[in-house]
């Protein structure tokens, strides 16, 4: 491409869209059904249940340590569907781009969005583009939605939770937050911390091999653990009991939420997830999950009881109990 | 309004700022009202400023007091 | 580097709990001061494993408590203007002002930047020369040595469009205002362990001297803060009242000094206002006549309008555990944590919000 950066003239539908997209989407997202470029994607009929899911990226920065927006819309679009033990069949992907974005900045979302379309083994089925005036989409934003296959045998769902549940954690959790964070340069951190934003799909078939019961499963991104403990003890209509101690943090996370006084129970997570697995099965499941790239450090951190419906309690490491509500609006840096 | 962390000195910058380290993360933080802390020392930060130098051997001796309560020897204090 | 974060912390807390039962022949009412307190007592579920030995009050020294309305009302003022850019710690965008707070005002397109340090908001003056940048100056005596070194650098780098707008408090008075009320059924304090580290021990003993009452410096570790109530007990066992420092691996006895006298180069005592508590002398901060080119409450037209406390809202007793949450007539009806009246209720682990919540929980 000659032009160094988007301008309206990319968005108005003639010559220069046209070319946008053969020259620089259509390399990125190469498939047969994208390749046809009609106006919908047509897949053949698989199942009779079929998952589907829609999302928007307007995370900022653009880029940051382990990833950028291209990968979280493909990861958590995947996720979303794996959620449901869904095997993602197909996404469609629809970009909003300032007018002044720079080329090469647009051309390293695409690929970053081909290389975990990749991992993910899904296509990218369908797309589109505007280009909106300066100040407008502060760069980028992407718009998702996908469609997935339920195989026969797999009900999972926020309503499944059952009292004697085993509750999984497949990883350390906050990186993603704490790492778009430190990435916005506003309280002036510096570490290492990476996003840990990945497709969960191959996690979840491993998961599901290994037991079909599973009753639940979610990624904890906006509001983190606590919140989607909270929506399943409510959904099942159970209590939740979980022990602080056995919750993977890692160091510098927790540094972090001390400097900030965060509570890293409410902190986006893009590529973990939390599973509600009955008693009997978790340790064939929680074997599965080690034996998994995505999965190396999971760690069974409570359970499902009858009492307390709705509510979801934490043991301290003192041995006390503290109740865990949803987040209820931005966590701010507190100095108290 | 009292939130304090530790951080180790891990390096002097000029202007009497000092950059810290919180178990691998890092802070610049301003040695104003501590200008005595060196590299190496262990600050208490808060809000951006080392209010005080942390003393190893009291948290040892702390650390010591505990073993002994724990073993029903002696009170703590 | 910290004692009381330990491998075997349960077994060390199952210990000190045993003595503090030990201790308790009758239910304590201990009060802790400050928010930090009250928030490191929630996380660490110590409330729940006190329950019959001692009651725990959170006192007045929250965000919430120490800005009233009024005092918001001014900074939102401030923020309105097209040419302020306000910076503020985080803690202070969602306390309510009499119709609005600062996070509602950000939304309606207001500058208003939350801030980690003093010297950032010094920082953002420096790369806004066009802009005005106020910062809200909130804080105990914890925080105002840091403020007062940032005036002096602002001062010093000849910085001419940052400002201050204080609203910075202090523990002592506040304690003796609650002491000297007269109707005080507290039997013992769990005293600021960040606020003492620049204080140190002096400044408390009246309230035991005086009023025969005990008072632990207290850090806030699980461990620190079930150590600290355990010393509070065992004064009251022995019947002695004095002011100790459990937190002694931060806090020496004559405090930070070289922070003190910064503090009071810059600042000078003033009667202030604080929520639900109402007036108490000599216990806020204004800035020196030396520096009063920088303050926000002279430099801009800013009167302050006293916002009062509902008919019926009971949280001056309940602040100083005088009456217990349901005892208000609002609790629960037209004072919720979802629509707060009262500041402890707006607080979420005030007295209020944290007995709601908990209610019916084992």
């Amino acid at each position: 491409m000659k032009d160094r950066r988007i301008t309206l003239s990319h968005g108005a539908g003639g010559k220069l869209s046209h070319d946008l997209v053969q020259e620089l989407f259509l390399p990125f997202f190469a498939n047969d059904l994208l390749r046809c470029l009609d106006d919908s994607a047509v897949i053949p009929a698989q199942s009779n249940r079929i998952a589907f899911t829609t999302d928007a990226y307007v995370v900022k920065p653009l880029f940051f340590p382990g990833g950028d927006i291209g990968r979280i819309a493909i990861c958590g679009t995947v996720n979303d569907l794996a959620m449901a033990g869904a095997r993602p069949v197909g996404l469609s992907a629809s970009f909003i781009l300032e007018e002044g974005l720079l080329m090469q900045d647009l051309e390293r979302v695409l690929a970053s969005m081909k290389e975990a379309a990749q991992e993910a083994n899904v296509m990218v089925v369908a797309g589109d583009t505007k280009v909106v005036e300066h100040g407008a989409a502060q760069g980028l934003f992407i718009t998702t939605a996908g469609i997935g296959i339920i195989p026969e045998g797999v009900d999972v769902g926020s309503a499944r939770a059952r009292p004697g549940d085993k509750i999984i954690v497949s990883g350390p959790l906050g990186d993603h937050e704490i790492a778009v964070l430190m990435a916005r340069g506003e309280f002036s951190l510096h570490g290492g911390i990476e996003s840990d934003c990945a497709p969960l799909n191959g996690l979840v078939e491993v998961m599901l091999e290994a037991s079909q019961a599973i009753h639940s499963l979610r990624d904890p991104t906006r509001g983190g653990l606590a919140t989607v403990l909270w929506e399943i003890a409510n959904a099942s209509r159970v209590g939740v009991l979980i022990d602080e101690r056995q919750i993977p943090i890692r160091n510098e996370v927790r540094a972090v939420c001390d400097l900030l006084g965060f509570d890293p129970y409410y902190l986006a997570n893009e590529g973990r997830l939390i599973a509600f697995v009955p008693e009997g099965e978790a340790k064939e499941v929680l074997q599965a999950m080690q034996a998994h790239p995505l999965g190396r450090q999971a760690a069974i951190i409570g359970r499902v009881v009858a009492e307390h419906s709705g509510k979801v309690l934490l043991k301290t490491p003192i041995g006390g109990h503290r109740l865990l509500d949803p987040l209820s609006g931005e966590q701010f840096p507190r100095i108290c | 309004m009292c939130l304090g962390i530790p951080g180790k000195i891990v390096s002097l910058a000029p202007t009497g700022l000092a950059a810290v380290d919180f178990s691998g993360v890092r802070r610049e933080v301003s040695l104003m009202l501590c200008p005595e802390a060196r590299v190496g020392d262990y600050v208490l930060v808060h809000v951006g400023f080392a209010i005080q130098r942390l003393d190893p051997e009291e948290a040892l001796e702390t650390l010591k007091l505990f073993d002994e309560f724990l073993e029903g020897s002696g009170e703590s204090s | 580097m910290n004692p009381h974060k330990r491998h075997d912390e349960e077994k060390l807390a199952s210990r000190l709990l045993q003595e503090i039962k030990g201790l308790a022949d009758h239910p304590l009412r201990l009060m802790e001061v400050c928010g930090t307190h009250t928030i490191a007592i929630f996380r660490s579920g110590i409330r729940s494993v006190l329950t019959d030995a001692v009651d725990l009050i959170s006192g007045p020294g929250c965000p919430v408590c120490v800005t009233p309305a009024g005092e918001i009302d001014r900074a939102i003022a401030l923020s309105r203007r097209q040419e302020v850019i306000l910076a503020t710690f985080g803690d202070l965008m969602r306390v309510p002002g009499s119709s609005s707070s600062l996070q509602q005002e950000r939304a309606e397109g207001s500058a208003i930047r939350v801030i980690l340090s003093p010297l950032d908001a010094v920082q953002i003056a420096q790369e806004n020369p066009d802009r005005t940048v106020v910062f809200f100056a909130v804080g105990f005596e914890t925080t105002s040595p840091a403020i007062a070194a940032t005036v002096k650098e602002a001062q010093r780098q000849g910085c001419a469009n940052f400002y201050l707008l204080s609203c910075q408090r202090l523990v002592p008075p506040a304690l003796r205002a609650l002491l000297s009320a007269g109707k005080v059924n507290i039997d013992g304090f769990i005293l600021p362990g960040h606020v003492s580290v620049i204080i140190g021990k002096a400044p408390y003993l009246f309230v035991a001297d005086e009023f025969g009452i005990p008072g632990v410096i207290t850090g806030f570790e699980p461990l620190d803060i079930l150590e600290g109530i355990y010393m509070l007990l065992r004064q009251k066992k022995e019947g002695r009242a004095g002011i100790e420092i459990q937190y002694s691996r931060a806090v020496k006895e004559e405090g930070n000094q070289l922070a003190r006298e910064i503090m009071g180069e810059v600042f000078v005592p003033a009667d202030a206002c604080w929520r639900g508590l109402g007036w108490i002398s000599q216990s806020g901060l204004i800035l020196r006549e030396e520096f009063a080119a920088m303050d926000a409450a002279r430099a801009f037209d800013l009167p302050y309008v006293e916002a009062s406390d509902p008919q019926g809202c009971l949280c001056s007793e309940v602040l100083q555990g005088l009456r217990r949450p349901p005892d208000c007539p609002l609790f629960g009806t037209r004072c919720t944590p979802v629509e707060p009246v009262g500041a402890c209720m707006v607080s979420s682990e005030g007295n209020c919000a944290a007995y709601y919540k908990y209610g019916g929980i084992p």
